[in-house]
């Protein structure tokens, strides 16, 4: 190297600008198309999802004018026992009957009675039971319309053709007749959020797959967040460091790799076969979760212990403070914000995961809402699957709409996470 | 660095001979043997044959000195040379240090601070620390002095710990900067305050003796000037150990003066003697500059 003169030396750095400068640009630009790029993919899935779910949160309904006809339902009086043999379907039948008068013929009538969703019965019991002088009088009542009839419906709003589908002219004609008249109509679907899953998409609803998740979760939490603290404060506070923590290390860093499919198959040998807890259980579903979502947690948690500084570790044992009180006094409570952080993030993941619940049969058509965690239950995920799953064209919207709700969920807990981390953090 | 030759033994001598070229080579025998007066006659705090050991490497050498009553003992020498690892001894810090091995006789008051038997506990409530850089707990003012008294049980009820904290506070010289703030975060505090916040937290558990750990190297002059008067008066009733890479410092507070070297205890005499007449060649060297 020989020596440079100082203009020599300034003469070379601003030969040298511009390539610099130019390759500061092109690496900011591919930062921005990177996240420019992410965001377009989460507007289009968005947009994808609400134009095709939003559908499913109304609900084709028919108004019908019912006579609770004692002969129709064949009881003398309202009590369980009569409310169950009743022949409600004969009482809805002959109200399309009456509102359709010209209908005749065998096939005809069937067309005609396949209007109202085959659950129609149920609600006309329901009412019935909850009012019981109802019996022998009339009033006008909503059913929900099949979900051919709500299909082609939802399909009329742009063009007047709409999906046919199975829906012959003779049922487009009622059903534009009721329309006319006003006894046809798009209503909010409560039905979603209160029933469990069905073969009839106009009776399918979310809430037991919801309840599902729900309980699965409170189980994967209950367990997952005390044992993945208390292994993290163990391995970063107590344990020596030795081959064998090294080990545990390894181990931990390895489970969190593991195909959750492969957790599902534990759980199957594990938990219900030997241990014979029951069958598409929460209860094993939180079993299968925790093991799946421990590395996550053990991981953040003990990354979160190393981020708090050992001054305040020291100046603790140096007042005598023991080990014990140094982790609960001082360093838990300045870790618990990443803490929390890891344990949401593994809570989201076990929200979404699918496959090894399939394994231990929460993918079972489970129509009631579970009360509890022994109870057969399915989770939002496979309910989406299942759905997603179903020839119905009713069912695809009602996919999406399921997506929704999960993605609700997911974004409500991701909140709560940012806005206890900042409350937490506020404290010191 | 020419003809020089490096073995284990003369390791010392070696560096030694780098610094201070080859006048200054001495024996290291004479590095070994501590000179002046480290004994005590009311000794506090008693180590005998002090060796430290991280690993393999051994920081302490055979280190032997006395710490009397009411009494400050400065510890100087250049970065490295083992003077806070020796502190961090007396109250058994160095027991988190992954690999780290004590032997030889410490005591406290003719009490064991090494042994099986010996609780960490109480004998950190006897030997207070404070350290290099402010660290007040991410609390209240007020939480930060009474946490000691409360873990400890010395004070239950309000009103005790209110006087307790007041007391701290005002023997740190803190009181009447922070008294209308006490639930107000410590680490809100400057620099200096949080030191003497520290110290306060450290008093008041009553200690007998306080460690400190060049408490003044993060502070401004002005700050160290009230944290060097606070250890002035703070003699009257404790026993004070003092860390520090200012000579100046060791020089207005301390009553001897301990010069570690390598890891070895080179000399200890009256602060005066060190500073103005020094027995050994290393000290004269250090003190006057010629390396450190």
């Amino acid at each position: 190297m020989t020596n440079l003169t100082q203009t020599q030396v300034r003469e070379r750095i601003e030969k040298r600008l511009a390539s610099r400068h130019r390759k500061e640009k092109m690496f900011r630009g591919m930062g921005i198309a990177s996240i420019a790029f992410g965001v377009l993919a989460v507007v289009i899935l968005f947009s994808d999802i609400i134009s095709k779910g939003s559908g499913a949160f109304v609900q084709t309904a028919i108004e019908l004018e019912v006579h609770y006809d004692a002969q129709v339902l064949g009881i003398d009086k309202v009590d369980d026992e009569s409310l169950a043999w009743a022949n409600f379907s004969g009482v809805i039948r002959e109200a399309l009957r009456e509102r359709f008068p010209s209908v005749t013929g065998r096939s005809d009538k069937r067309e005609l009675y396949s209007l109202v969703s085959s659950g129609a019965p149920f609600t006309l019991r329901d009412r019935l039971a909850a009012n019981p002088q109802l019996l022998g009088k009339s009033e006008k009542v909503w059913f929900a319309a099949d979900d051919d009839v709500d299909t082609f419906v939802k399909s009329l709003k742009d063009s007047k053709e709409g999906f046919r589908g199975r829906t012959s002219e003779q049922k487009a004609g009622w059903i534009e007749q009721l329309l006319d008249s006003g006894e046809l109509k798009k209503r909010f679907n409560t039905t979603f959020f209160t029933n469990g899953d069905s073969r009839e998409p106009e009776q399918a609803g979310i809430r037991a797959a919801l309840m599902g998740s729900l309980f699965t979760l409170l189980v994967t939490l209950a367990l997952s967040f005390p044992i993945g603290v208390a292994a993290a404060i163990y391995l970063e506070e107590y344990a020596p460091k030795n081959r064998w923590t090294d080990l545990i290390e390894v181990n931990i860093n390895n489970l969190a790799a593991v195909p959750s499919i492969v957790f599902g198959l534990l759980g199957l040998a594990i938990f219900i076969n030997f241990f014979e807890l029951p069958r598409s259980a929460p209860l094993v579903g939180g079993l299968v979760l925790t093991l799946m979502t421990l590395p996550t947690i053990i991981i953040s948690s003990r990354v979160a212990l190393k981020a708090v500084p050992p001054s305040i570790r020291e100046a603790a044992m140096g007042m005598g403070a023991s080990r014990m009180q140094v982790v609960f006094h001082h360093v838990l409570p300045l870790a618990m914000p990443g803490m929390l952080t890891g344990a949401i993030i593994g809570m989201a993941q076990a929200l979404g995961e699918t496959a090894p619940l399939l394994m231990i049969g929460m993918v079972a058509f489970i129509v009631d809402v579970p009360g509890g965690v022994t109870d057969p239950a399915t989770v939002l995920p496979v309910q989406i699957f299942l759905w997603a799953d179903s020839p119905e064209r009713a069912f695809v919207e009602r996919t999406s709409a399921a997506i929704m709700v999960l993605l609700s969920v997911l974004i409500l807990m991701n909140a709560s996470a940012v806005m206890l981390r900042k409350k937490l953090e506020r404290r010191w | 660095m020419s003809t020089m030759t490096l073995d284990a033994a003369g390791h010392a001598e070696a560096v030694q001979s780098e610094l201070t070229g080859e006048k200054m080579a001495i024996s290291q025998a004479a590095v070994r043997k501590t000179v002046g007066q480290p004994f005590s006659d009311t000794a506090k705090l008693r180590m005998r044959n002090v060796n430290v050991f991280y690993g393999e490497t051994q920081a302490i050498h055979n280190v032997s000195l006395d710490i009397g009553r009411n009494e400050v003992v400065a510890m100087i020498g250049p970065s490295g040379c083992g003077k806070s690892t020796f502190l961090r001894c007396l109250n058994r810090m160095n027991d988190t240090i992954e690999g780290c091995r004590v032997d030889g006789e410490l005591s406290l008051d003719g009490d064991p601070i090494y042994g099986p038997k010996v609780d960490v506990v109480p004998l950190r409530a006897r030997v207070g620390m404070v350290f290099q850089k402010p660290n007040p707990f991410p609390k209240s003012i007020y939480e930060n002095v009474a946490y000691g008294p409360k873990i400890h049980g010395i004070a239950s009820r309000r009103a005790d710990l209110d006087e307790i904290v007041e007391n701290s506070l005002r023997r740190a010289g803190l009181w009447d900067e922070v008294k209308d703030r006490l639930d107000k975060p410590g680490t809100g505090l400057s620099g200096g305050q949080q030191q003497r916040l520290c110290i306060a937290r450290a008093i008041a558990v009553s200690p007998e003796v306080i460690l400190m750990d060049e408490p003044c190297s993060a502070l401004d002059p002005i700050a160290t000037a009230r944290i060097e008067e606070l250890i002035d008066e703070l003699r009257e009733n404790y026993t004070i150990a003092i860390v520090t890479h200012s000579m100046q410092q060791a020089a207005r507070v301390s009553q001897r003066t301990a010069y570690f070297h390598l890891g070895h205890l080179v000399e200890v005499n009256d602060t005066e003697t060190v500073f103005t007449n020094p027995e050994h060649e290393l000290t004269e060297a250090y003190i006057t500059g010629r390396f450190g």
